[in-house]
This record gives C-alpha cells, sequence and structure tokens, in this order.
C-alpha cells in the first residue's frame, strides 16, 4: 500500500464512519449516463446558474442596492456631476474602477442570456422526444417554473443598474401591476412603496434577486437533478436499448471527466464574451428619469416576445361604471402567457389522456415519429418567433428600412395564420422522413453508383444498410387509434360525449403514419 | 413463410472497437502529451490573467481588427480567464475521450412503481398511525387546527401591509395647478411663447415654490411636452382650442399606455410616437391614437399667458395623466 493509498484509506473510512457513504458511493459511481449532444444543453443550464452564482456574487461585494440620489464623480467623465441613484453610481464604479469588474458584469449578463436560451433549447429537446412522459412528468413541472422564475430573475437582475433603459423596463412592469383590476393600484403602491419610480424597489428587488429567487432555483434544480439521478436518464432508440436498459458510461471516471470538463468550457466561452463582446453598456444610457427615453428600447430576448405581443395589441379598453379596464395590456402580458405557460405545464397530462398511454416510457421518440406533438411544437414555436420578431420591430424598421406599421400589421396577422401553417407544413414533413426512413430501409442506401443492365437500361446500385441502422428506424411503437365508441352497449350516449369524441379525433390524427417496414416487407422484396 | 407480422430485430449492442490509445503505446503516448499540453495553456491563460490585472493600465486602449477601440486591460484579463478556463476543459475532455475507458455498459432500469407488498404495507401502516392519533375521530381539535393554521397564514399579508401607503388620489394629481408657470427641464427657466419656433418642441415641468425640491416622481407625472405648430393646422374642438396659445400646444409626456416618455416628435407629419410599443398620437387632433396599442390619447394641458408675457397653465390636467388603473372614472 503506497503512502497516498494509506491516506486516502483514512480518510474514507473516517468519512464512512460517521455517514456509510461507501455503500451509496460504491453504487453511484459506476452509475450509467447514456451519451448523447442533446443531453449537453440541459448541462449548459445548470452550469450558467454556477457562473451566475459566482459573479452575482463578486457584483454584490460592490453593488449599492440604493435609490438614494447621489452626486456622480467618479472615472466616467461624461456623467461627472450628474444626478443619480446610489445603484446606477456604484454600478458605473463597478464598471470603471473595480479591476475586472466590467469584466465580471459582462460574464454575469452573458451568463444570464446563456441560462435562459439553454433552458429553452433543453426544454425543447426534452418536449420534441417526448422524454417528459411517465414517469417524467414532475420533471417536467420543476422545468417549466425553473424557466418562468428565470425570466423574472433576468428581468429583475437587469433592472437593478437603475439606468435609463432598465428604469424604463420597471415603469412598464408597474403599468402591468397597476393594469390589474381591483387590486392594481394597490399591489403596484405596495410594491414601490408608494407612487412611482419611489425609492423603495431597486432595494427590494435587490433582495428578491441575490437571496428569494436564487434560494428557489437551487432548491428546485437541485430536486430537478435528484429526479434525473434516480429516474435514470432517457436514452435513444438503437441496437440493445430497451426501456428496461440504460446504456452508456460510467459516471467515473469518464463521464464525470467530461461533465466537469464541460463546465469549464462554458465557463471559458462566457468569460471569452464578457471579454471581447460588450453587453448592456449602461454608462451610455445614463440615469433613469421617468421624463427621458431612449429611442429602440428593448428588453433582453426572453423577454421580447412578451413586449412583442404588448406592442401589436389593438389599442382596446374597457370603461364600466366609472372604471377602467385596460385589456391592451391584460391581454397580451398577462392573460395570453398565463395560457402559454399553464399549457405548457400541463402537456404531459394532456396527451397522456389523448393517447390513453399510462406506461413508463424512457426510450426517446425521434420527432418524426410524432408528427402531432412535432407539429404542435413547431406550431407554439412559431407563434413565439412572430411574437418575438414585433419585439424587435422598430429595430427591424431602422435597419431594414421598413415602416413601423407595415411590421406590426404583419405581425397582427401572422400570429394567427403562420402557427396552423408551420403545424401543417411540419406534419408533412415528418411524414414525409418517415417515408425516406422505410424506404432507406427495404431498398438500402444510394450508392452513387450506375449500373448498366444488359438490356441497356440504367440503374442505381443500392446498398443495404447495417442491421443497427435499420433497428434503429424501426424500433418505434406505432400506436392504432384509440377505439373510443360514442354510444354504449345499449345505443345511448355515452356521458362526456363531447370529450370523448374530441379525444377519438385526435387520436385518429396521432395513428396518421408510414406504416413501418417489417421482416416481411424485406423478405417479399428478396423475392422479387 | 407465415403471414404473421414480424418486425424487425434487434441485432444488440454492437462489438466495442477499440481507439487506436488503446492500443497502440505510441498514440497513448501522443494523448498524453496533447492532455498535458492543454493543461498547460490553461496555465499560461492564468498568468496572462494576473499579468493584465497587475501591470496593463486600465486606461490603455488600442485599436483591435472587428472590436474597434478597446480597453487593454479589460480585453486581456477576460481573455487569459477565458484561456485558462476553456483549456482546463478541453483537456479533461480529451483525457476522457482518449485515454479513459470508453466501453459502452448495461445497467438494468427498475419500474418506479414499489411492490404490491410495499405499497399495501405503507397504507395500513399510514392507516395504524393516524387511527392511533385519532385525526377521523377528534373532529373539534382537528377543526380548531384547520382555523389556526388559516388564521396564520393571514398574518404575513397583515405584515406586508406596510409596504407602501394607500394609493389614495396620488395617481390622480399632478403639481399642475391653475396659474403655475411652465419651465424648462433642464434649465427651470420660465418660457414665453416666442421662445417656441413653430415646428419646435419643448419639455417643461411645473414651476416648484422656492422650497420644494423636484423628485422623480414629481417627473413622472408632471413632464410635459410643448409642441408649436401652425395656429390654423388644429382640428380642435373650441373647447380644446381654448386651452392651446397661439400655436403652442400642451401634453403630458407620460404615455397613456405603459406610462414611458413619448419622446419622439415628427415634425413633418406631426406625430408623437412612444419608443416603448409605437403607441403614434395626431398632435393637430388633440394627441388622438392613430396607431400602436395606447386607448386613449394624451391628457392636454390647458395653457395660456400671465400677465408677464410667460407661459402658465390655465387649470389642472382634467384627467389623470399616465397609465390607466381600475379606479381611473374616465
Amino acid at each position: 500500500m503506497t503512502a497516498r493509498e494509506r491516506v486516502a484509506g483514512t480518510v474514507a473510512n473516517y468519512v464512512d464512519e460517521r455517514t456509510g457513504a461507501a455503500k451509496w458511493m460504491k453504487k453511484n459511481l459506476t452509475k450509467v449516463f447514456p451519451d448523447h449532444w442533446s443531453f449537453l444543453l440541459g448541462e449548459v443550464a445548470l452550469y450558467s446558474f454556477i457562473i451566475l452564482l459566482l459573479s452575482g456574487t463578486f457584483l454584490t461585494f460592490w453593488f449599492d442596492p440604493s435609490q438614494r440620489e447621489v452626486l456622480y464623480d467618479g472615472a466616467y467623465e461624461p456623467l461627472k456631476g450628474l444626478h443619480m441613484s446610489a445603484a446606477y453610481a456604484s454600478a458605473l464604479h463597478i464598471s470603471f474602477e473595480v479591476r475586472g469588474g466590467l469584466l465580471m458584469r459582462q460574464i454575469h449578463h452573458w451568463a444570464a442570456l446563456i441560462f435562459m436560451a439553454a433552458i429553452v433549447v433543453h426544454l425543447m429537446r426534452v418536449y420534441f422526444t417526448g422524454a417528459f412522459r411517465k414517469p417524467r412528468e414532475f420533471n417536467w413541472i420543476i422545468g417549466v417554473g425553473l424557466l418562468t422564475l428565470g425570466i423574472v430573475e433576468g428581468f429583475l437582475g437587469y433592472s437593478l443598474p437603475d439606468d435609463l433603459l432598465s428604469g424604463t423596463g420597471i415603469r412598464i412592469a408597474e403599468a402591468i401591476i397597476q393594469a390589474l383590476p381591483v387590486v392594481g393600484t394597490y399591489i403596484a403602491f405596495f410594491a414601490f412603496g408608494g407612487a412611482f419610480p419611489g425609492e423603495a424597489f431597486i432595494p427590494r428587488i435587490f433582495t428578491v434577486h441575490v437571496l428569494l429567487l436564487p434560494g428557489i432555483f437551487l432548491a428546485l434544480i437541485t430536486v430537478h437533478l435528484m429526479l434525473v439521478w434516480y429516474q435514470k436518464h432517457t436514452q435513444w432508440p438503437g441496437p440493445g436499448r430497451t426501456e428496461k436498459n440504460v446504456v452508456g458510461y460510467p459516471l467515473m471516471p469518464a463521464y464525470m471527466a467530461k461533465a466537469g470538463g464541460f463546465f469549464f468550457i462554458v465557463f471559458g466561452v462566457t468569460a471569452f464574451l464578457g471579454a471581447v463582446a460588450s453587453i448592456n453598456p449602461i454608462w451610455l444610457y445614463g440615469p433613469y428619469n421617468p421624463g427621458q427615453i431612449s429611442a429602440g428600447s428593448q428588453p433582453d430576448w426572453y423577454m421580447g416576445w412578451l413586449d412583442g405581443l404588448v406592442r401589436m395589441s389593438p389599442p382596446i379598453e374597457l370603461h364600466i361604471l366609472n372604471h377602467t379596464v385596460p385589456l391592451n395590456i391584460l391581454i397580451p402580458a398577462l392573460i395570453v402567457p398565463g395560457i402559454i405557460f399553464t399549457g405548457l405545464a400541463l402537456y404531459p397530462f394532456i396527451e397522456s389522456w389523448i393517447t390513453g398511454d399510462k406506461r413508463e416510457h424512457h426510450l426517446l421518440d425521434r420527432p418524426r415519429n410524432v408528427p402531432n406533438r412535432t407539429a404542435l411544437g413547431a406550431m407554439s414555436l412559431t407563434f413565439m418567433l412572430v411574437a418575438l420578431i414585433n419585439g424587435g420591430n422598430d429595430i427591424i424598421a431602422t435597419n431594414f428600412h421598413l415602416g413601423i406599421n407595415q411590421i406590426m400589421w404583419f405581425s397582427r396577422i401572422a400570429i394567427f395564420v403562420l402557427p396552423p401553417i408551420a403545424f401543417v407544413v411540419t406534419k408533412r414533413i415528418c411524414l414525409s422522413l418517415q417515408r425516406a426512413d422505410r424506404e432507406l430501409v427495404l431498398h438500402g442506401r444510394e450508392t452513387g453508383r450506375l449500373m448498366m443492365l444488359p438490356h441497356g437500361e440504367f440503374v442505381e446500385v443500392h446498398e443495404p444498410i447495417s442491421p443497427e441502422l435499420a433497428w434503429k428506424l424501426t424500433a418505434h411503437e406505432q400506436a392504432p387509434a384509440l377505439a373510443l365508441e360514442d354510444v354504449d352497449a345499449r345505443r345511448v350516449r355515452r356521458a362526456g360525449a363531447f370529450r370523448n369524441k374530441l379525444r377519438k379525433r385526435i387520436s385518429q390524427a396521432n395513428a396518421e403514419s408510414i406504416a413501418k417496414p417489417t421482416l416481411n416487407d424485406l423478405k417479399e422484396i428478396e423475392h422479387h | 413463410m407465415s403471414n404473421e407480422i414480424e418486425a424487425i430485430k434487434d441485432p444488440g449492442l454492437p462489438a466495442h472497437v477499440h481507439r487506436k490509445a488503446d492500443t497502440d503505446p505510441v498514440a497513448e503516448k501522443r494523448a498524453e502529451r496533447q492532455v498535458a499540453i492543454l493543461f498547460l495553456i490553461s496555465a499560461l491563460g492564468t498568468v496572462l490573467f494576473i499579468y493584465s490585472y497587475y501591470f496593463i493600465s486600465e486606461d490603455a486602449f488600442f485599436f483591435f481588427p472587428i472590436l474597434g477601440d478597446t480597453n487593454a486591460h479589460q480585453l486581456f484579463l477576460g481573455l487569459g480567464l477565458a484561456i485558462a478556463l476553456f483549456f482546463i476543459g478541453a483537456a479533461a475532455i480529451h483525457w476522457a475521450k482518449t485515454l479513459m475507458p470508453d466501453e459502452e455498459v448495461i445497467a438494468m432500469r427498475h419500474t418506479m412503481r414499489s411492490d404490491d407488498e410495499d405499497r399495501d404495507a405503507l397504507v395500513s401502516t399510514v392507516k395504524e398511525r393516524a387511527g392511533a392519533a385519532g385525526l377521523g375521530r377528534r373532529s373539534l381539535i382537528k377543526r380548531s387546527m384547520g382555523l389556526s393554521l388559516g388564521l396564520i397564514g393571514l398574518s404575513p399579508l397583515v405584515l406586508l401591509r406596510d409596504l407602501g401607503p394607500l394609493p389614495k388620489d396620488d395617481l390622480t394629481k399632478t403639481s399642475w395647478a391653475a396659474g403655475t408657470r411652465l419651465v424648462t427641464d433642464p434649465g427651470d427657466r420660465p418660457i414665453r411663447p416666442e421662445d417656441l419656433e413653430v415646428g419646435a418642441v419643448a419639455q417643461v415641468q411645473p414651476k416648484l415654490r422656492p422650497d420644494q425640491e423636484r423628485t422623480l416622481n414629481d417627473i413622472g407625472k408632471d413632464a410635459v411636452l410643448l409642441i408649436r405648430i401652425r395656429p390654423e393646422e388644429f382640428q380642435l374642438s373650441p373647447e380644446r382650442l381654448s386651452w392651446t396659445h397661439d400655436g403652442i400646444i400642451a401634453f403630458s409626456k407620460i404615455c397613456s399606455h405603459m406610462g414611458c416618455a413619448v419622446a419622439l416628435y415628427e415634425q413633418s407629419t406631426k406625430h408623437l410616437l412612444c419608443p416603448c410599443h409605437q403607441s403614434t398620437f395626431d398632435v393637430p387632433r388633440a394627441a388622438k391614437v392613430i396607431f400602436g396599442p395606447a386607448a386613449r390619447p394624451l391628457p392636454q394641458l390647458a395653457i395660456t399667458v400671465d400677465a408677464e408675457g410667460y407661459l402658465i397653465a390655465q387649470k389642472p390636467f382634467s384627467e389623470p395623466v399616465g397609465p390607466s388603473f381600475w379606479e381611473r372614472s374616465s
């Protein structure tokens, strides 16, 4: 036994006698993780969160979350002698006088953008591959919660410096609160400690931004990861992979090294962006003043769709019995997002209700093999994309020399017209891809080699594909439509006939597919 | 040939293919060297980071292609950090991919569902324990507990009451009163009609008493835009026309949609545009909304001149300024 082994043994013994960790560690150090690039997306989100904690902690050492008015006397000449809040002055101090401060501010902001982007792309991966199905519905809901909180946390974060741009964002948030019927004015006055802007809001959202929400994030992320660990990761279909097993690399050492290394890669890329790509240059905006504004006011990208919906809203407001209900704010800023996020959270349950499938699923779906789900996803993304584009309509108008009214009217129409088109097109593409898979399995790969037959006809030589690929392309299930009768045995309409009919219709649509090739098909071709 | 449909068979996990470094000692040595070099590049990155922190002046700017004029301190500090971090990751991953075991293994899954035996045991345990506590029987305790837990839930709400004052009439009142002089913002100088040429725009605030100081809260409600056009271009009701003075019309600068500053005035079309959501207001028609999500025109401030020829307000705003709220009556 070497000296090093002896020391390690002593330490391990000390810990195990107090925790009994050896048994758990023995089992889990060899835990198997399936490998695929798309499984890294959630990791990017996790690592950006750690980067946010580290860089954010650094920023709090100098940031003064106070709206007390101060006279700026710092290093940035153009703003010298101006009245501003202590929050803005300290954000300038971090940017210009603390060495590495600007770098950390930019890393923090880039990490926040990457965090949100990674969450969204991770969500898309989970959605399009059906990874949310039983037993992973809880994790889906936690994920939707993290996405929602991430949007709030990001908004609060970029509101803290109290510059002209972020103050305008807070102004809009206040208008949304104030728009709530009955309680809006009261909630707004409680949140802001009086009328807008007051001096209470930034200190308050600071506590929420650095303590309350990060705490909730930590708790939710911990549960999210523990469930992934306990339920074991999903895997792509392929040779040797079944619903009952998990094929991949053991945690120690390869997976550990790859995942740990990937953290440094993500951190390195974020630091590179922080070094070379300027983001949120608050010194150019000036201190917040409710009577001023800069043209081209834009939120961060994950809020852009919301702003786009508000921008395209028609000018409708209800005036009833001496009360005002601003539907032009309530519908785009609260009701539509509420429907979107509720629908998102409930999706696994809706799908399982329609398919009647209550089994566990650990093999992922290839998106083409579930055309309706994929098409629904494409439809939702199209909706969000139109909203996002309209959120930048002023920027698009200036850069492409278009009229702002044209873009607005395009968006107002496109938000209703394009999503259904996206649905139909995506579904057709999925079915065509299924057809291509079938062709590939039955007739093999096109080699590009032409051959002349004795009677002069030219044919292309096809090469049979490997049994592994053939299996991968045919491993999915093709469930028939549910047999749901409208009437019972005594010819009486069943209770809930409408729901029944709806479910039947969707189930029939789900069953529409290109029959996957079977051994019988292959044998038949051999006979010819 | 039977007529039964047979699915294509799972060929099973393919045989493991060894990497070059697994079999060739030369390749193994090479991979080892590559990993070490990647780690060394990271170390150099940290050296660059420390050097930049201490020895590159914070005021040192230089021209860098694509980036333009760049602060050398910030750039090299960041690049040093990026290199230091990235190459640790690259080294670890290269190590894992070339030298660590890469054989895929199979582990079995277990259904999440517990055995029936365990589930039944749980149900009977819960029933037995709960029965022993008498939860089902002691309805007096149950109800009083519900009451006390429900009431204690209210206490945070009570405690939060002091977060802010009640709105009262705060949203409906501004500092404007009959006779309040209009002063420039910035500058706080009173203005005469002749200070504004046709086509000009000015931001004004109400003149404060000497003992008052203008806060951001005041500006958030009081900010007013003065616009001068030719008087014959107005398309106003007689009452609204009497609120203008010599072609000068005054509107609240706070957008009636979501409260942003309506700051963009297009002289040729006489449109005011809010940069937040592009609500567009037509100045000659009392800021009528002609495009965008805003549902109400900007409130108009009635102005005139005093004996000394300075612009003053005839009276306060006749409606609340800024975004809509429940208690707003018009």
